[in-house]
């Protein structure tokens, strides 16, 4: 069911890499929706296909070699087969994109003003300085210190919280429906992260930008996402409202994530590891992409090897691509109701 | 009383910064460690946490003597080893061994694995009993891969199975000291778990004490015993580690703390956050007084003009400022205190 | 840089004098007796101690020489390379009447082998893979294998002898005549444009198959960049820098002499200046072409590291 006041809707989002070992299935019938102000999170660790799906709506993943099936709709318009020319109208205006590094997201030999007005000029019939001005406001807005000096520098003569705030101001100077932020804060440092990450949390309430973020750190979901989608070997695995997803979850991998990351609250010494590696995307196995690994296959029982699980609703709002049957998962898991005193 | 098994007292590292047509000479230096002193007892595990700029890498190598220090003096067991000369140290190096951060250029990929885990037992000229061969299947097996594998490349291995070779060459002789230098970053959250775990056991079963250097606080958190946080080459603040993430006392430490985010939605958004202003400033030009004094809450006059010395404030728990505040770090991060929030 | 040309100067003057023939038994033909050779060894200053005859020849750069003394005395005014007797001709002059053909032989090479190279190389690492890419790759090589002289010959073969497209080649200088210029001069230049296009062809490939595969290319993609300026504001730009140094060098090569072309074709060029006067012993001539060959490149080297300078901003000069 397509919500209406969505921004953005995947649905069955499927990409295919033809390479020379064989079809790379790099993101499998995934599907979410955003909503103007809101922040979904897609989970997952590498290889999981989260950064490729957002490159995949983007039109970012270079013609030849992908194949993209599914529908992406945008104000009225499915994106999945859209004129290359109509896409790049759409990409630094309508729906933007921030990068994980930005020291090697910036062009290295120009100037961080001329980076940001042609920016605004790609999509606007404006003069230089009028673009300037915008580039300057923006560059306020994000919370720069000294903007003259810093429209005037280069990208290496800039720390890394300071670049990332130059790619979000680039990213958002159009004032794009959608900001797509891959990994933006994990190159850089925890006190600058936690910086960057109030910056968007500001940013977002001001111009009620939809913003879709692809992390591999629990706790940033914690910090930000209203919704949560787990990835795993290219499809989604679990979807769910954030406090859902940390307090109910219902799906092994889930539950193997939280407890694999050192807490500090911990008493435990021990962590308890996801065992084996992540999956192979080319040769995919029948049965459940997680079953190799999964602690849980056993009490199944076969239909975990020969069976796909399908993506189901487990509560309001909340699916997971999981065997267990309630009955199981509430056993095997209580959660909590996160209620703190 | 048990001696340390490493003592570093005020060791530097400044690396010259030279300018100059014809002639270089020195302009200044990126003082990179400046001053740093600390304890290790042995088998436990030192934490050495800051962000980057702080030195902390640099101190790892330079404690090893893999870059000499500018100053100060480093003893392993008792022995004064900062100028010891280089072929006096290569018996050293059978205890004093280094795990390092990228998996995926430590490893040499001409070499088998087999190869680079026979290294220590050749280089050391050490004749283990059953041979060097059955030695190195032992290990491999230790480190959970399999001996059968010894004739393989690093190339067909995984991140996290290429940590585990470096682990595996670290320990092959047993040594008293590793310095374990970022040896999780690179790896996935799944990956990282099932590595820390080894190194603990690893530590268990042989006695090894570490210096755990690394950035991510909840890391540090679960395998040091003690943590000393460094920030622009000095140590801020060293402690028990329950002392330090309960009741820590230098501002940069509840920055720090505060800026962890915590995998539990409730708990993190309804926490108080310290968001530090400002930027790290150039390591070759640090500020005066107290270093962190251009973004501390807290700032006198007092803290521009004198360096606060790093003074034991309670048993076991030294700190460098002048006004040291014990801070329940409850309110920054409220899991420090050790109550079970999340099953 | 001034040091580096004064010491090439020093070295280069060394070399020479070290060289077992006498110059002075260049001095004349075979009218040559021992007296008049004696003689001619004092007009030149070659019997005076080395470090006397460089300084006479040092200063001769900067305010012009005398040679002799009395009535055989002869003027070579500043700048003053050294007299050859073989020409009869200060090295000056020589140098000064070779130097626009070299020149234009230069500048035309250049500019063909340049924007070739550049557009078949953005061509090939646009079409990667694909039979353009393969065609171009092709042809390099054997651009590539191909010697100066070869081509040379075999332009000159077919096109003037066997099929009388253009006149045999007769140098003149362009005020005079600009239709016999342009027709002596295209052939030397696809001769010498050949070789380095495929140079600069592969290079400019590979510089673009690197830089299109940086992070900063997505970024401007994802900015809505168009795909043209993508290529070339932002790949082309952040690749030239390797290739502004070797263009440099190259063209700085070519302006000491292009030997074998202008042999090939009758050019009367540096290159032919030099390849004479080894021939006929004509020492003076010859220290004075290495020398200009050399300072070609120095200063060459001194302008392609300031452009490296101007291009990347990261890259400082030292001091």
């Amino acid at each position: 069911m397509a919500n209406s006041s969505a921004l953005l809707s995947v649905q069955n989002l499927s990409v295919e890499f033809t390479t020379e070992d064989g079809i790379v299935h790099a993101v499998s019938n995934l599907s979410y929706e955003v909503s103007a102000g809101k922040t979904l999170a897609i989970v997952g660790e590498s290889g999981s296909g989260k950064s490729v799906s957002s490159l995949a709506i983007m039109g970012l993943l270079g013609k030849s070699k992908a194949k993209v099936t599914g529908d992406v709709l945008f104000e009225e318009r499915n994106l999945v087969g859209t004129d290359p020319e109509q896409m790049r109208l759409l990409r630094g205006r309508e729906i933007a994109m921030i990068f994980q590094d930005p020291l090697s997201a910036l062009h290295p030999f120009y100037r961080i003003g001329a980076q940001l007005v042609e920016a605004v000029q790609v999509h606007n019939q404006v003069q230089e300085n009028q673009a300037l001005e915008r580039a300057r406001t923006m560059l306020e807005r994000v919370g720069i210190p000294s903007v003259d000096r810093v429209l005037k520098a280069y990208p290496h003569e800039l720390s890394g919280g300071m670049r990332q705030r130059v790619m979000i101001a680039m990213a958002l100077i159009n004032d794009p429906k959608v900001l797509i932020a891959d990994e933006p804060t994990t190159a850089l440092d925890v006190t600058v992260q936690a910086q960057i990450l109030q910056l968007l949390k500001d940013l977002q309430a001001e111009f009620n930008t939809a913003i879709v973020l692809i992390t591999h750190d629990l706790g940033v979901v914690a910090d930000m996402a209203d919704e949560v989608v787990v990835m795993y070997g290219g499809s989604a695995v679990e979807h769910a409202s954030a406090r859902e997803l940390f307090y109910q979850p219902q799906m092994p991998y889930t539950w193997g994530l939280l407890d694999s990351i050192p807490k500090v609250q911990s008493l435990d010494d021990r962590l308890e590891p996801i065992p084996g590696t992540p999956p192979s995307l080319i040769n995919v196995p029948t049965g459940c992409v997680f079953a190799p690994r999964c602690k849980y296959a056993s009490t199944v029982g076969e239909r975990c090897l020969t069976e796909f699980p399908e993506l189901l609703d487990v509560s309001d709002g909340h699916q997971a691509r999981c065997h267990l049957s309630a009955q199981q998962r509430k056993i095997l898991r209580p959660g909590k109701s996160g209620d703190v005193s | 009383m048990t001696e340390p098994i490493m003592r570093v007292t005020n060791v530097t590292k400044h690396f010259p910064i030279s300018e100059g047509i014809f002639r270089q000479r020195q302009s200044g230096a990126v003082r990179a460690v400046d001053g740093i002193s600390f304890e290790v007892m042995p088998g436990e595990t030192l934490g050495l946490v800051g962000e980057s700029g702080c030195g902390k890498s640099t101190a790892g190598r330079t404690i090893l003597r893999l870059v000499e220090p500018t100053s100060g003096t480093v003893e392993f067991a008792g022995n004064d080893i900062t100028k010891l000369a280089k072929r006096d140290l290569v018996p050293l190096r059978r205890d004093l061994q280094m795990i390092f951060q990228d998996p995926f250029s430590s490893l040499n990929p001409r070499h088998t694995i087999g190869d680079i885990i026979a290294a220590p037992f050749k280089v050391q000229k050490v004749k283990p009993t059953g041979g060097i061969q059955q030695a190195v299947q032992d290990l491999l097996e230790r480190v959970g891969l399999n001996p059968e594998h010894y004739n393989r490349y690093p190339g067909d291995f995984s991140g996290g199975q290429r940590q585990r070779i470096g682990i595996a060459r670290a320990i092959a002789l047993q040594p008293k000291f590793i310095v374990c230098d970022e040896p999780v970053s690179a790896l996935d959250v799944s990956i990282q778990a099932q590595v820390l775990n080894l190194l603990e056991d690893i530590q268990n079963d042989y006695g090894i004490a570490y210096l755990f250097v690394a950035h991510d606080l909840s890391v540090v958190h679960h395998i040091s015993d003690r943590v000393a946080v460094m920030y622009l080459g000095k140590i801020m603040e060293i402690a028990s580690r329950d002392d330090l993430f309960a009741t820590s006392m230098h501002p940069y430490t509840h920055a720090l703390m505060s800026a962890v985010p915590i995998a539990d939605p409730d708990l993190e958004r309804n926490r108080e956050r310290i968001i530090l202003k400002g930027e790290l400033p150039s390591p070759s030009n640090p500020p005066s007084g107290c270093v962190f004094n251009t973004r501390c809450p807290k700032k006198t006059d007092l803290c521009v003009s004198s360096v606060p010395e790093l003074r034991q404030i309670s048993p076991g728990h030294e700190v460098a400022c002048h006004y040291p505040e014990v801070i329940s770090s409850a309110t920054v991060h409220p899991a420090a205190t050790g109550m079970d929030f999340i099953g | 840089m001034t040091l580096m040309l004064l010491l090439l100067s020093i070295v280069t003057f060394l070399l020479f004098s070290a060289v077992p023939t006498d110059p002075a038994m260049l001095t004349c033909g075979k009218s040559c007796t021992p007296s008049i050779v004696a003689a001619n060894r004092v007009r030149l200053g070659l019997d005076q101690p080395l470090v006397v005859q460089y300084a006479h020849w040092f200063k001769g750069i900067f305010v012009g020489r005398t040679y002799g003394y009395g009535q055989a005395a002869f003027d070579c005014p500043a700048p003053c390379l050294g007299y050859s007797f073989r020409q009869g001709e200060n090295v000056t002059t020589l140098l000064a009447n070779a130097l626009p053909v070299t020149i234009y032989l230069a500048i035309g090479s250049f500019v063909i082998w340049m924007f070739g190279g550049i557009a078949s190389g953005i061509f090939a690492a646009l079409h990667r893979g694909k039979w353009q890419d393969r065609a171009i790759l092709s042809a390099t090589l054997i651009g590539y294998s191909l010697p100066t002289f070869f081509v040379g010959l075999v332009l000159l073969t077919f096109i003037v002898v066997r099929w009388n497209l253009l006149p045999y080649p007769s140098y003149v200088a362009p005020k005079t005549d600009i239709l016999g210029f342009l027709q002596t001069m295209i052939l030397p230049w696809i001769s010498v444009a050949i070789l380095n296009m495929a140079y600069y062809t592969r290079m400019t490939r590979s510089q673009m198959l690197d830089t299109l595969g940086n992070d900063f290319i997505r970024t401007a993609r994802a900015k809505g960049v168009p795909e043209r300026k993508v290529v070339r504001k932002h790949a082309f730009r952040a690749g030239l820098t390797p290739i502004v140094t070797s263009a440099g060098l190259d063209f700085a090569g070519l302006l000491g002499g292009a030997v074998i072309i202008e042999s090939v074709f009758g050019l009367p060029g540096i290159g032919r200046l030099a390849i004479d006067s080894v021939q006929q012993y004509d020492l003076p001539v010859l220290l004075g072409t290495t020398l200009l060959a050399a300072a070609v490149v120095i200063v060459a080297m001194a302008i392609v590291e300031i452009l490296y300078v101007l291009i990347d901003p990261r890259v400082q000069i030292d001091g």
